[in-house]
């Protein structure tokens, strides 16, 4: 990353992703359907849903390559279409496919470059970025998906944009990968550029991501910063190991708890911190092997949040089992 | 970021924009091996086929059972423009030193016409009465009876009036009174020479001047009679003339008697003719009888339709193919892969990407067809002067327009399929549809029959093909300038046109498919 200057960080504290009452509807498919969401400059924001969610094409909507029926997306306050020189101002990565297998991965950011009349200089600078010095002058079809998504970030930074927009980069990423992506993120919102990510998979967020916007169904189901996402959704929920489960949520539901045998060996407490169980259980008698507070994850109140939406079970269990 | 961009001048975006579009398209284009190669391909494939096609013609002229053949072609004269030219006819004349004019009464005019076709070796009998329209016949005045050499002339025609001629493709018409009992004269005043007409012999018109350069001091002047070979359709006769002429007038330094010639008439000249004729002269009256004619050389039953560029077309078509398949890649390439998002990314004016991938393939498209063309047409007219095919002369200006006619129709083919890639996103389907839209009307058009080949070079796309068209084409000779004699209905430029019209739908067409689609 070149070094931000004090001019930068000014500027970059407007920039802003408004995404406002976006409908776009394919055929007998309503795509988007009320996508509205900010997304602020210094964090990275996380994008998440199930395939067909809409995330997608919301973000093709944002970088003016579909037009939405409805609504409007503006970047720092304009529409992507009116930027000049775009990839000064917005970095995307859409799709890491998308490259012509047989130009080298140096002369893809070569064109790109050149379309944005950045100095031949900036292409080195990012290659070295995003760790490919070794490959940006093979083809980019013997490029690994992982490769492919460096290069393809390494096409986003091109234009050192205060906007960077990530469609899936963890795909196809190496855990190695994943952890330099993440920490890559980080820098960019330490930076103070608006981060988007999108994913459809929680667990690639969590620790990475301050915000999250979850979608379902075209529409924002929850837009908040995920500490506050995942104390709601812990909500003081303790898990119970006893050899005698029956008689460990009778003793607890006599003292006004709401307790559920969860399995052969585990009783489910929910409205109760872990030390008035053990209170209770001491006082009935009844043995207990372990006493756990649940810290729920990311991905509990994704599930959570999706699981109304009934259309996206089956789809989500299948991305599951991949 | 507003931070790391020059700043630029408002205004200068536009043009600024276009420009990085543009470089970017070409970075594009250069980047792929793949693509160069089938560029060089492409130029090396119109190249061999047009070697092929020309190695392929040959001809000579054979005795008896064939068992002699000697390569080789009748000589054509060449004109003092460098042009190909007609110049058989019959000569009474003398010398004349210095100024001068020679004056005669046009007394009859007449003629025969062979009721054989040129192909066939003419008898005096097989013939019908008849005078050609073009037939010739009046006073001619030439330094030099060699064929092809310069000359001015006043002359009666069978249907066309009295007319005033020099050096083959130059005509102005007189008054349209009648051709027969006319006076004519023609007068020589230094390097002037004037013609004039006459209905009395007293009442002189003045029908054309022309000033020929270094005429020498010392010319021949004199009556001729010439008839070209005449046309009722496809078929052409030979045809003969006979005129009377009296009241014949010499004014000027004239030492020697007249003298009768027939100039380019011998078995080597390629003009087809009745008969050699003869003159006849008794006082101040004569009579001629010629066959041939004075005027550009046009007639290809005798001497083929070879030309620099007759070969090229087929390679020009295969190289075509070629190019239709990179010019549909270079945009297809992009929705296969979906790379056209970043391409539409980086530069959302979505006109602008089409504006640049458009001049980046046709300039493209232009420099290897032209460069094809300029490699091949010495190779093609070399390999065929080799097998002793008459190949009819082209000046630097006409090779120059035939290779800048290739390279703006590869061009104009190469945005046009680049269009169709645009608006149908799929490699086959371009492909398909260029060589449907702009190949195959050539190859259908070159075997339809009669008029329906006509229309197909006038309105489809093959229309193009017309700058291959170097053929002389002359107002002066009654010829059917035909598709099947190697002439197209439309001049080159036209031809030009009609295709750029396809490709200008096309762009239109694109524009709004790719502005009005999501990505």
């Amino acid at each position: 990353m070149t070094q931000p200057t004090t001019e930068r960080t000014e500027t970059v504290t407007e920039q802003r992703i408004e995404v406002s009452g976006l409908r776009k509807r394919f055929g007998a498919t309503q795509a988007l359907d009320g996508m509205s969401f900010t997304v602020s400059p210094g964090r990275v924001t996380g994008f998440v849903g199930p395939n067909g969610a809409g995330k997608s094409t919301t973000i093709r909507v944002i970088l003016g390559l579909d037009t939405p029926d409805e609504g409007r997306a503006l970047v720092g306050g304009v529409p992507y279409r009116r930027l000049r020189r775009p990839l000064r101002h917005v970095g995307a990565l859409v799709d890491a496919a998308a490259l012509q297998p047989s130009r080298t991965g140096r002369n893809h950011l070569l064109w790109l470059a050149r379309s944005q009349r950045l100095p031949v200089r900036r292409i080195d600078e990012v290659i070295e970025l995003v760790g490919l010095a070794g490959a940006a002058r093979r083809k980019a079809g013997g490029f690994s998906l992982g490769m492919r998504q460096r290069l393809g970030i390494a096409a986003a930074m091109l234009g050192d944009p205060p906007v960077v927009i990530l469609d899936e980069p963890f795909n196809g990423m190496d855990p190695e990968g994943i952890i330099w992506i993440r920490r890559f993120l980080r820098s960019l919102a330490a930076e103070g550029r608006v981060v988007l990510v999108s994913s459809h998979l929680m667990g690639e967020l969590q620790g990475t991501a301050d915000q999250v916007v979850v979608v379902g169904r075209g529409r924002v189901v929850a837009d908040a910063p995920v500490d506050e996402l995942v104390a709601a959704e812990s909500g003081g929920r303790v898990r119970l190991r006893t050899a005698e489960p029956a008689e460990a949520a009778a003793a607890l539901r006599r003292d006004g708890l709401a307790a559920t045998v969860a399995a052969r060996d585990t009783v489910t407490v929910t409205g109760a911190d872990a030390q008035r169980i053990v209170a209770v259980l001491a006082r009935s008698g009844v043995p207990f092997a372990e006493v756990t507070s649940q810290r729920a994850s990311l991905e509990d109140v994704y599930l959570r949040l999706t699981s109304g939406e009934s259309e996206y079970r089956a789809v989500l269990d299948r991305e599951q089992d991949r | 970021m507003s931070a790391v961009e020059a700043p630029t001048r408002p205004g200068g975006d536009r043009d600024g924009g276009l420009r990085s579009a543009l470089r970017a398209e070409w970075v594009k284009f250069r980047t792929v091996r793949g693509w160069l190669i089938g560029l060089g391909v492409a130029g090396l494939l119109c190249v061999l086929l047009t070697y092929l096609v020309a190695n392929g013609i040959h001809s000579g002229t054979c005795t008896g059972t064939g068992v002699t053949c000697r390569s080789g072609h009748p000589r054509v004269p060449t004109g003092p423009g460098g042009e190909a030219v007609a110049d058989s006819y019959r000569y009474l004349s003398r010398p004349l030193t210095g100024d001068g004019s020679l004056t005669a009464q046009l007394a009859s005019f007449t003629g025969r016409v062979s009721t054989n076709p040129v192909n066939v070796a003419p008898s005096p009998s097989a013939t019908r009465p008849g005078l050609a329209d073009w037939a010739k016949a009046g006073i001619l005045l030439t330094p030099d009876t060699t064929p092809g050499s310069s000359y001015a002339a006043v002359l009666a025609t069978g249907r066309h009036g009295i007319r005033f001629q020099y050096d083959y493709t130059h005509d102005r018409p007189g008054r349209g009174a009648p051709a027969a009992s006319r006076w004519l004269r023609l007068t020589r005043h230094a390097g002037t020479i004037t013609g004039y007409e006459s209905a009395d012999g007293v009442a002189w018109h003045e029908v054309g001047v022309a000033h020929l350069a270094g005429l020498p001091d010392t010319v021949r002047v004199g009556l001729f009679v010439t008839s070209p070979v005449s046309f009722h359709g496809q078929t052409g006769r030979p045809t003969q003339a006979t005129a009377g002429f009296r009241h014949l007038t010499v004014t000027g330094a004239t030492g020697g008697g007249w003298r009768s010639r027939a100039v380019g008439t011998s078995r080597a000249d390629f003009y087809p003719i009745l008969a050699a004729g003869g003159a006849r002269s008794t006082g101040d009256t004569a009579v001629l009888t010629g066959s041939g004619d004075i005027a550009p050389a046009v007639v290809q039953g005798v001497l083929g339709t070879n030309t620099a560029a007759s070969s090229l077309l087929l390679g020009l078509l295969v190289g075509s193919v070629v190019l239709i398949v990179l010019a549909a890649l270079f945009v297809t390439g992009e929705y296969r892969r979906g790379l056209i998002r970043t391409t539409l990314t980086a530069t959302p004016k979505r006109g602008r990407v089409l504006a640049a991938k458009a001049i980046v393939i046709g300039g493209v498209g232009f420099a290897i067809g032209a460069l094809a063309a300029a490699v091949a047409m010495p190779v093609g007219d070399h390999i065929l002067t080799g097998n002793g095919v008459y190949v009819f002369p082209a000046g630097p200006g006409t090779v120059s327009r035939v290779v800048v006619g290739c390279g703006l129709v590869t061009a104009l083919v190469a945005v046009a399929v680049l269009a169709l890639g645009v608006m149908l996103r799929r490699s086959a389907g371009a492909v398909t549809a260029g060589v449907v839209v702009f190949v195959l009307p050539y190859l259908i058009g070159a075997s339809l029959p009669g008029t329906a080949e006509t229309w197909l070079f006038r309105v489809t796309p093959a229309a193009a093909f017309s700058v291959l068209g170097v053929l002389p084409r002359s107002s002066l000779v009654d010829y059917p300038y035909t598709f099947a004699n190697g002439y197209y209905p439309l001049p080159p430029w036209a031809g030009l046109l009609v295709l750029a019209g396809y490709v200008a739908v096309a762009l239109g067409a694109a524009r709004l498919t790719l502005q009005r689609r999501d990505a």
